[in-house]
């Protein structure tokens, strides 16, 4: 009994908790402002690298290289190094503009780095599954490159993506936790002042429901998206 | 000079030789009708003719147009030559009216609102303007392909290729289909025309080409190709589909 009341003292007091609030909120929104903004960076920039990563010709091909490049390697390299590697080194380079900008910026382009390598190969997965005779059709009608792409390939391609894209979103949310390295004042770090200060991990616990309730609903309707589309396929099929 | 002219066209997919060396001439409103067994190359001809395959060997002039000298523009000349394919190919998350304007409002044949207009013209031609703003897969296979020809012909084109259109088609929906062929060929539209619908052929072309094994085997009037073949190749063929019940 001795320990059950000890670990509910330390990881669920809810006095403590009611007093961690503030703090771990101001923090949590530090990670929605991160997750957001990180996120809608990452579905532009991925789409241009994806489509890059598909242009055809041997003129396109030093492109082509240099996107994969950019993809295996940020995919490679774990979030916390390119964090670090962001939030340290480019303040280190003393550059004017480059090196003056905040712990919230770094672990910004921090995120978006590795998360656009991620999202890129989602993109390109949905790209290549739209059937070639698609693009085919929109080539014949006179449409240029780009805009088969634009209004037919694209289009297409999104629509059937959406689910692993929800999906990197959710771990990019996660994710967000991650950049505290470097010094941004976010969940983790308020919460881990806290429980510094007052010796109570309640705060900890606090913060993962902040992200729980946030990703679970996400969860839910990523399921349902899945769930939705299977069964239109199935009645297409028929 | 033919409004369509090949000369020793060739095109290999790897070490499969598809077409070897194909000379045609297809004369401006005329109908040509490609017949031949599946894998004698009469969908790579089409998809040659407007550059969906590049050629490995020969030359094909479109309207006094070189098409393979490199520096002609692909995107117009394409605009002049509608293509429609076996799959129908509509856009899947595009309405039918959407399906047909694209095109024309994109490619700067006209306004928005003008391809709106005249895709609805065209829709109602066919007698599918209730069915405008449906998804394609709302309708049947038959409908689809009506409405995969009008997109083509809201281009304007001045040459219609058609890759077996009818083949994926239930027997009752293909009538309607050739139908809106029988209009636009009796229209004066040049087309060239893959196809397995032999008494159509036989109906509605001028010249019927005879394709085996990537090359023509034997051309000429439909009376004399299937009343009298002169190639073993080509009696061989049509004996086969007559006892298919295709003829």
């Amino acid at each position: 009994m001795h320990a059950l009341h000890k670990v509910l003292e330390v990881f669920f007091s809810p006095g403590t908790a009611r007093l961690a609030l503030p703090d771990v909120w101001a923090g949590f929104k530090v990670n929605l402002k991160l997750m957001f903004t990180a996120e809608a960076l990452v579905l532009i920039f991925a789409l241009a690298i994806a489509i890059v990563r598909g242009l055809p010709g041997r003129g396109a091909a030093p492109l082509r290289a240099l996107a994969v490049v950019y993809t295996d390697l940020f995919r490679g390299i774990p979030l916390i190094l390119v964090a670090f590697i962001v939030g340290f080194g480019l303040p280190g380079l003393q550059l004017h503009g480059i090196s003056t900008q905040s712990n919230f910026v770094y672990g910004l382009i921090a995120l978006t780095l590795v998360y656009t390598a991620y999202v890129t190969e989602v993109y390109r997965a949905g790209i290549e599954s739209v059937h070639p005779s698609q693009r085919a059709a929109a080539r014949s009608l006179g449409l240029s490159y780009g805009q088969a792409l634009r209004y037919v390939i694209v289009p297409q391609a999104v629509r059937r993506v959406i689910p692993p894209l929800l999906n990197d979103f959710i771990g990019l949310q996660k994710d967000t936790a991650l950049v505290n390295v470097i010094g941004v004042t976010e969940i983790t770090l308020q919460a881990q002042n806290f429980s510094n200060k007052y010796f109570n991990f309640t705060a900890y616990v606090v913060a993962a429901l902040f992200f729980v309730f946030l990703t679970i609903p996400l969860a839910r309707f990523t399921d349902h998206l899945i769930a939705e589309r299977e069964l239109r396929e199935r009645a297409l099929g028929q | 000079m033919s409004f369509v002219e090949l000369r020793q066209v060739s095109k290999r997919f790897g070490d499969v030789e598809v077409l070897k060396g194909i000379s045609l001439d297809v004369e401006e409103h005329g109908v040509v009708c490609l017949i031949g067994a599946s894998g004698s190359g009469k969908s790579t001809l089409l998809r040659c003719i407007n550059l969906l395959e590049r050629l490995d060997g020969g030359d094909i002039t479109v309207d006094g147009q070189h098409l393979t000298n490199g520096k002609v523009d692909v995107n117009a000349l394409r605009r002049k030559i509608g293509i429609v394919f076996q799959a129908f190919n509509l856009f899947p998350h595009m309405t039918v009216i959407d399906n047909v304007a694209l095109a024309p409002a994109k490619t700067g044949l006209c306004t928005s609102a003008q391809a709106r207009e005249r895709a609805r013209a065209l829709l109602t031609r066919i007698g599918l303007l209730e069915k405008a703003d449906e998804y394609p897969d709302r309708l049947s296979g038959g409908q689809q392909q009506r409405v995969a020809i009008v997109r083509a012909l809201a281009m304007e084109p001045k040459l219609m290729l058609l890759d077996e259109i009818t083949s994926a088609l239930d027997p009752q929906l293909v009538s309607d289909v050739l139908k809106l062929v029988r209009e636009l060929a009796e229209g004066g539209m040049t087309t060239i025309m893959a196809t397995h619908e032999m008494s159509f052929a036989r109906e509605i072309a001028d010249k019927v080409c005879f394709l085996d094994n990537g090359v023509i085997l034997e051309e000429g009037p439909p009376e004399q190709i299937f009343s009298t073949p002169q190639q073993p190749r080509t009696r061989e063929f049509l004996a086969r589909v007559i006892e298919a019940g295709r003829l």
